[in-house]
């Protein structure tokens, strides 16, 4: 038998043995209490929202990086904006959570504090409706705590986002959006 | 070679590894969560009553409510619209479970200060509750001097009477939310001496969504009147009309045989009969306000 195959299925064999959570250890980093906001400026109007428990959950061996929005966690000042939010515009009932999955495209040493430009290209899903998206963000790393940035728009048409035409003027058609989410190492429970 | 057949299964771990399903991983984590059934009503009235919905903390409800004159009097009066009762109210939500409210009406001159409590939110999801349950509590106090022959003599205790409501509605489906609110409603001196002093009622009431925007609202209030008191010249209160949402307007229009617009009138003092034509055409305008500071509007400092 080749000697390569058999350290490699050698170390096939030692692998299988090792639990998983050791295999996934120092690999995973999560948050549930990310910040994602957003905000619609239009000359009659001013409207802004923020979620405080955004889940994001970024593998550094991969680069895969999983962002997961409840709908419903948007707080408004105004609350009949805020119902008016899920049951009208993004139909929370129907479409609770808005996602992100994708991956990050630069090659990181996850292990050096320091701040980095990244980028991450995936699948970004609101309101049921997909669109392929490479957002722009900073991670910044100190100390095993990895901070993702990132300031980008949504197109409200881009996701079928229907606005009224009486309450034309009060929304902007492009939303800006904010997210600043604080990882920190996790393990499967 | 044997030994090569095996290496498929020894390849699963790491496989398991790479197909990561991250997405899948943050919902377990989240769990099952208990949803609150919002927006069983557009507004805190399904017409002329007291819907299960209250204002949220630090908001502000100003409303302006009319009700024109009978249909049946005519073009000489413009079918109603050359008189108008008016009701100015503001009422407030001191947390998100309970509000309190302030109008006046140019019906007798009455002044009506309210209390709202919701006290059983309805819930889908892990934990599920059927209905939201909200009780209501109101004084009125009329002022008019001259309403009826006597009325000088009138204390201001004989000028008071109060409503319990105990309203109980479910939101069936995206369109449609039914309500049932049993009424207790007592007046320390009735308008007419010929009434009793107390009077219950029930309510029925709901709506249907026709699109995002606008419902279809209907109402109907019973009351156990006996018929001993058949010569009282009162009927039941029946409305119906449609809701439509604006942003932060909420505009009601509808048709009701009531002129009142406080519980104590249109279930109480109705006058007027569908089948004769006394119908009322009126609205309700809601203009809500968010009393918050500034500076929680902008939590990332836009």
């Amino acid at each position: 038998m080749n000697k390569y195959l058999s350290i490699y299925l050698l170390l096939l064999v030692l692998s299988w043995g090792l639990p998983q959570p050791v295999l996934a250890q120092s690999k995973l980093y999560a948050t549930a209490a990310g910040q994602t906001s957003f905000f619609s400026e239009t000359p009659a109007e001013n409207i802004s929202a923020v979620n405080k428990k955004t889940q994001a959950l970024l593998n550094t061996t991969t680069g895969e990086l999983a962002i997961r929005i409840t709908m419903r966690d948007f707080d408004f000042p105004n609350k009949l904006m805020q119902e008016h939010f899920n049951e009208n515009y993004v139909e929370s009932d129907k479409y609770p959570t808005a996602t992100f999955r994708g991956k990050v495209n630069q090659t990181i040493d996850y292990s050096q504090n320091g701040t980095y430009p990244v980028s991450a290209t995936g699948q970004f899903t609101v309101h049921d409706v997909s669109q392929n998206r490479t957002l722009q963000g900073q991670l910044t790393i100190k100390d095993n705590t990895l901070t993702l940035s990132s300031d980008f728009d949504v197109a409200l048409t881009d996701h079928k986002i229907d606005v009224p035409k009486i309450v034309f003027m009060k929304i902007a058609q492009v939303i800006q959006v904010k997210a600043r989410y604080q990882l920190t190492p996790y393990t499967r429970p | 070679m044997h030994v090569l057949r095996i290496v498929p299964f020894l390849l699963i771990p790491l496989l398991s590894v790479a197909q990561d399903d991250l997405l899948g991983e943050l919902e377990s984590q989240a769990g099952p969560l208990t949803v609150p059934v919002e927006a069983t009503f557009k507004s805190t009235r399904i017409i002329n009553g007291h819907s299960v919905e209250t204002m949220k903390r630090n908001h502000l409800d100003f409303r302006i409510s009319h009700r024109f004159g009978r249909l049946n009097s005519g073009a000489y009066e413009l079918f109603g619209l050359d008189q108008a009762t008016l009701r100015l109210g503001f009422e407030y939500g001191l947390t998100d479970n309970l509000m309190v409210g302030v109008g006046r009406s140019s019906e007798q001159k009455a002044y009506d200060f309210f209390a709202k409590y919701r006290v059983l939110q309805q819930t889908t999801g892990a934990r599920t509750v059927p209905v939201s349950v909200t009780l209501f509590g109101s004084t009125v106090v009329r002022t008019i001097r001259s309403f009826i022959p006597g009325e000088a003599q009138r204390s201001f205790q004989d000028k008071l009477s109060y409503t319990g409501q105990v309203l109980i509605a479910r939101k069936f489906s995206e369109r449609l939310s039914l309500q049932l609110s049993p009424t207790y409603l007592y007046r320390n001196q009735p308008e007419l001496p010929a009434d009793d002093r107390l009077l219950l009622a029930v309510g029925i009431g709901g709506r249907y969504k026709l699109s995002k925007r606008v419902s279809l609202n209907g109402e109907y209030f019973w009351t156990a009147r006996d018929a001993g008191s058949t010569s009282l010249p009162y009927y039941n209160s029946m409305a119906v009309g449609v809701d439509i949402e604006t942003g932060g307007h909420v505009f009601q229009l509808h048709f009701t045989n009531s002129l009142g617009m406080i519980e104590k009138q249109f279930i109480g003092e109705t006058l007027g009969t569908w089948g004769k034509g006394d119908i009322h055409y009126g609205f309700n305008i809601s203009r809500t306000f968010s009393l918050e500071k500034k500076s929680k509007q902008n939590p990332v400092g836009w």
